[in-house]
């Protein structure tokens, strides 16, 4: 399984910082936001990446999430959450792997579920 | 709850203390602890356990417990009393942070819900009107026997009294960082000019403080280190 990428590739799903969302933000492929979300995100089977200038205000369901900017919600990652060192997340994280940059702000309870690999 | 009277007080003279060589930061140090690693042996032959780090948000103390299975919440609570939302003044008028919105927004957990807490050097560096009502609160978050680590300075000693988050490196052992404040305090203003550079140290606690502020637990236990740090490891 590869890691979801911080920048936004070419081809991938973008909200741009200018951009406002209210309500449920759902789909399946994976999604660059910079923009402001406040609600619900779900993209099950796919990742998410908050970029610097992203705020969001939402509880989060993906496969893999990368926070660059702030995000305040809970955060239920199948696969992996990386907390790069610009983030300021509030809120409570379970995934099956995480890994935080020095500088990294996080004030909640991280969770690690494991999978037994047989 | 048990009064001070009841409590079961011991003095050592550890080892613990700060070793010269630089972890790799130039601003690490690392720093035998005695009260972590008696403290340790409780995680290390647990499982499941509830940990709450009270410090800076440490990736190695994350991983750290994760890798052994406990859940553990962090929540940086030196950085919360820079709100700019809570200074106010008292009955006298002094200047006071508002200790019940503090509480409000923070420190926000079910009764008896932790066995672990990190307290590292909060109260040194606290505002003095928030730290009876939070060491209140961690009272009541910690389960019955749960234990908290704290830190306290024995003399201030000025700008040799830098504010350090604390990294876990092995079973007896911290890697200390001096801490700057948050960029996002900075960028946005908040921060009180008073700590625009680091928090300050606020008081010097001697052990009668530490035990009238520790009296509603069960048990407290004093290490005393070589670098003027006395480790206070207290029982609920």
């Amino acid at each position: 399984m590869s890691a979801p990428s911080s920048a936004p590739a070419s081809g991938l799903a973008q909200i741009g910082k200018s951009v406002f969302i209210k309500g449920e933000l759902s789909g399946s492929e994976d999604l660059y936001l910079d923009g402001q979300v406040e609600g619900s995100i779900a993209l099950k089977g796919n990742s998410l990446t908050v970029g610097p200038n992203g705020q969001v205000k939402a509880s989060v369901e993906a496969k893999g999430v990368v926070v660059q900017g702030k995000l305040e919600g809970n955060v239920q990652a199948s696969d992996r959450v990386e907390l790069r060192k610009s983030a300021v997340v509030t809120g409570d994280i379970s995934t099956q792997r995480i890994s935080i940059e020095e500088g990294a702000y996080l004030k909640g309870k991280v969770d690690i579920h494991r999978t037994d690999i047989k | 709850m048990s009064s001070v009277s009841q409590t079961f007080m011991k003095f050592f003279r550890g080892s613990s203390g700060p070793e010269t060589i630089p972890a790799q930061g130039s601003q690490k140090l690392t720093r035998r602890s005695s009260g972590l690693g008696e403290l340790a042996r409780s995680w290390e032959t647990a499982e499941g356990l509830c940990v709450l780090d009270l410090g800076s948000t440490s990736p190695t103390n994350i991983r750290h417990f994760t890798e052994r299975g406990h859940r553990i919440y962090s929540e940086d609570l030196l950085t919360a009393s820079t709100d700019p939302e809570l200074p106010t003044t008292d009955e006298q008028g002094n200047a006071v942070l508002d200790s019940r919105k503090f509480l409000a927004d923070n420190l926000v957990y079910p009764a008896a819900h932790f066995d672990v807490v990190l307290c590292w050097n909060l109260p040194d560096y606290l505002d003095e009107s928030l730290v009876k009502p939070v060491v209140g609160r961690l009272w009541s978050v910690l389960k019955p026997g749960g234990m908290l680590l704290a830190f306290f300075h024995t003399r201030d000693a000025g700008p040799d009294s830098p504010c350090h988050r604390f990294h876990i490196v092995g079973p007896d052992t911290l890697e200390m960082q001096k801490i700057e404040l948050r960029r996002d305090a900075r960028r946005s203003g908040t921060a009180p000019s008073a700590i625009a550079d680091g928090f300050q140290l606020q008081r010097v606690f001697n052990n009668r403080h530490i035990e009238n502020l520790f009296r509603d637990f069960a048990s407290i236990k004093f290490f005393l280190a070589r670098d003027n740090i006395r480790e206070v490891l207290v029982v609920r």
